[in-house]
């Protein structure tokens, strides 16, 4: 008997102390005043450091909209840089409260690696790269080509799955760096290039003649990049999943940083009303105010406008919204309702 | 015949100058480039070789080159973009650190120099007390100043911490930290007591067998998951903590090259005069060992230097960490080049300076040794 109630006593103990480190991810932030988050040490477009030092991109506003809805405040944020092999390590050990650094949702990683995936900011994919000159439209005439290849981690073989399927033909040549897979290309080395396709726009513009080069529309593998966050906390996980959302459904709405105002104020559309906090559960089921989505929306903008400020038409990259599109437009952003 | 050889008058003729193709430039020339066929055929293809190198460089570098401006718009003429150096050279030096706190690295620089200066000077007196100042109060000045927290300075953690600044923190503190453990080791890979002797071979071999970046790893990657979650302690910290110990290990080495070249005629000298352990190594052996590796320790100084750029793996920005950051800004993209170029030059510029400062020591130091 003693020996059983040991038993108990300890599991209990241990529930309770691995319940009380795991529990209240967001009282913690609370508590510590900013959110620190996990980002790219640099991606075009996703994370970088700009000429303040101070951190841009796509990646990077969902930190920021996380930090805006628990505190309105978007700029109550660490940025931890964080290099691909740490980046895992950093979440579970709990030097960052959430991971916004490009990470492809799969099955390993939600499954075995005690992580939550909190939704997909970014629609990836390997796409290719020709030259205007070469006069091919779509990746079924590349039979025979020869291919540079930006080297990531899976790139190699989805090339490989891809032709093999095909019945098609192809010369591979890999390069480590970005500088020199661009070298290549425009030395002539290869026809086409493959690479994610949101990193094939930022060779782009390193090429000597960006205009000369499309990036042809199929997209041979899917990597959906989303914010991950640590399983077991899911209070936490509904914030940043529902911080994602907010974004999706304030364009949906309508709801710009611009006009946010004056909806506010004005809006008599009960979804606009709901997603502002004027009305319905507000931020009571998430432990945030009423106003969280409003300060996202406010402070970081809707992702039309994250999209296009970063990746997008406002940014040097020009990534077209593709798969990245509401799903009323043919894409595959898709937001729950709020109510 | 012999009357009149003596009358014959002998006079000393003007030196004739020395054939043109023998002295000066051309004769430098004839005797360094042109001695024979084959120096020949190698100067020639040098020089080939040479023109066509520099031409192109200078071309890109100075002539065609972008210097003022703000933007990529402003770099259009095909030749090197400087604008972008120009451009985030504040990032290069101080990383993210707060503009409005970066007096406090410049100050601290500027004491190090106060400090350090002095000591190249033949005869300046009050070496040792700088010296002290250098080695035990300076460090706690500069911890002070660059991480705040006290007097009034705001705290500035680490993580801010970058560019050229944090490359010099963590050499300086590898320099300083690795010597004294290395001659520890060193010692105790030489002592007669077996506990110590077998403890530093085991050290010694365990951080000597592995590389830098698995070190890095280790302490990034690995030591995280066996604390407890939520306990973290800092990253730069860590970092600092494996680049000492594994240079410590080289140095360990170094040094113990330098005892061994000491013959026993010195130890027993030491000995006989009645000295204890610790005097006879500090007054006897260590400063004729040390003096004859300086060359070693400035060798793993210098790579140690460079090893810091490792840290980008784990996420720390130095210099070079912050030129690939830099790079990968779309406003900036595809300026990789010059941000290397800017990065090669600093490294080339600190690593000929250590090299000086060591043959310079040495000969100070030479009392007849060289061979």
């Amino acid at each position: 008997m003693t020996i059983l109630k040991t038993l108990t006593a300890s599991a209990v103990l241990a529930a309770l102390f691995i319940g009380g480190v795991h529990a209240g991810t967001l009282d913690t932030i609370k508590q510590r005043g900013h959110v620190q988050c996990g980002v790219n040490t640099g991606l075009p477009g996703f994370s970088f450091p700009d000429d303040q030092g101070k951190w841009n991109g796509l990646d990077v506003d969902v930190c920021r909209a996380v930090a805006a809805a628990v505190f309105g405040d978007a700029g109550k944020v660490k940025f931890i840089p964080l290099t691909a092999k740490e980046r895992f390590t950093a979440l579970q050990s709990g030097e960052i409260d959430v991971l916004s650094r490009n990470t492809t949702w799969t099955t390993t990683r939600d499954s075995s690696l005690g992580l939550n995936f909190a939704g997909v900011n970014y629609y990836d994919g390997q796409g290719f790269m020709v030259k205007k000159s070469l006069g091919v439209n779509s990746a079924e005439g590349l039979d025979g080509a020869s291919v540079c290849i930006q080297a990531g981690t899976t790139t190699e073989l989805n090339l490989a799955d891809y032709f093999r399927s095909n019945n098609m033909k192809y010369t591979p040549i890999t390069y480590d760096k970005a500088a020199e897979t661009v070298a290549g290309f425009d030395a002539g080395r290869c026809d086409v290039l493959t690479s994610d396709q949101s990193q094939l726009y930022a060779l782009r513009i390193q090429l000597k003649d960006p205009g000369g080069a499309i990036v042809l529309p199929e997209v041979i593998s899917k990597e959906p990049l989303g914010p991950v966050v640590r399983q077991g906390d899911d209070a936490w996980f509904n914030v940043v999943k529902w911080s994602l959302f907010a974004m999706l459904e304030a364009e949906d709405m309508g709801v710009s940083s611009k006009n946010v105002d004056d909806l506010k104020a004005n809006s008599k559309n009960p979804g606009v009303r709901r997603l502002l906090g004027l009305e319905g559960i507000g931020g009571k089921g998430l432990g945030l105010p009423n106003e969280w989505a409003y300060n996202i929306v406010k402070m970081v903008g809707n992702y039309a406008e994250a999209f296009e400020r970063n990746v997008g038409m406002g940014s040097k990259l020009k990534i077209t919204r593709g798969q990245n599109a509401l799903w009323k437009d043919g894409g595959l952003q898709y937001a729950p309702p709020f109510r | 015949m012999a009357e009149s050889g003596q009358n014959q008058k002998f006079e000393r003729l003007e030196d004739l100058p020395p054939p043109v193709m023998a002295v000066g430039i051309l004769g430098w020339v004839r005797n360094n480039l042109f001695s024979s066929l084959s120096n020949s055929t190698l100067t020639i293809v040098a020089l080939y070789l040479l023109y066509l190198a520099i031409p192109p460089v200078v071309n890109w570098a100075i002539i065609t080159a972008d210097w003022i401006g703000s933007g990529r718009e402003d770099c259009t003429s095909g030749g090197a973009c400087w604008v972008f150096i120009y451009a985030r050279l504040n990032q290069f030096i101080y990383g993210f650190y707060p503009e409005a706190q970066q007096w406090r690295v410049n100050l601290a620089f500027a004491l190090l120099l106060v400090l350090f200066v002095p000591l190249l000077i033949k005869n300046f007196p009050y070496k040792t007390w700088l010296g002290f100042l250098l080695l035990l109060v300076y460090p706690v000045v500069a911890f002070l100043l660059f991480y705040g927290g006290a007097l009034g300075l705001p705290v500035v953690s680490t993580d801010q911490w970058g560019g050229l600044m944090l490359t010099l923190v963590i050499s300086a503190v590898g320099m300083v930290a690795s010597l004294p453990l290395g001659i520890l080791l060193a010692l105790g890979r030489r002592s007669q007591m077996p506990i110590v002797r077998a403890f530093s071979v085991a050290f010694i071999e365990l951080w000597r067998g592995v590389p830098l970046i698995t070190v890095l790893f280790m302490s990034s990657v690995m030591l995280p998951l066996f604390l407890p979650e939520g306990v973290t302690f800092d990253k730069l910290l860590r970092a600092l903590i494996g680049i000492t110990l594994f240079e410590s290990a080289y140095m360990a080495e170094v040094v113990r090259g330098g005892l061994q070249a000491i013959p026993s005629g010195q130890y027993e000298a030491a000995k006989a005069l009645g000295l204890n352990f610790w005097k006879s190594m500090s007054l006897i052996v260590l400063p004729q060992a040390l003096k004859l590796v300086i060359p070693g320790i400035v060798n793993t100084l210098i790579a140690l230097f460079k090893d810091t750029t490792l840290v980008i793996i784990i996420g720390l920005f130095d210099i070079l960490g912050a030129v690939e950051a830099a790079i990968k800004d779309p406003s900036w993209l595809g300026y990789a080049v010059e941000g290397y170029v800017f990065a090669a030059l600093i490294f080339w510029i600190f690593c000929y300076g250590m090299s000086r400062y060591s043959q310079a020591l040495e000969r100070k130091l030479s009392t007849g040794h060289k061979r």
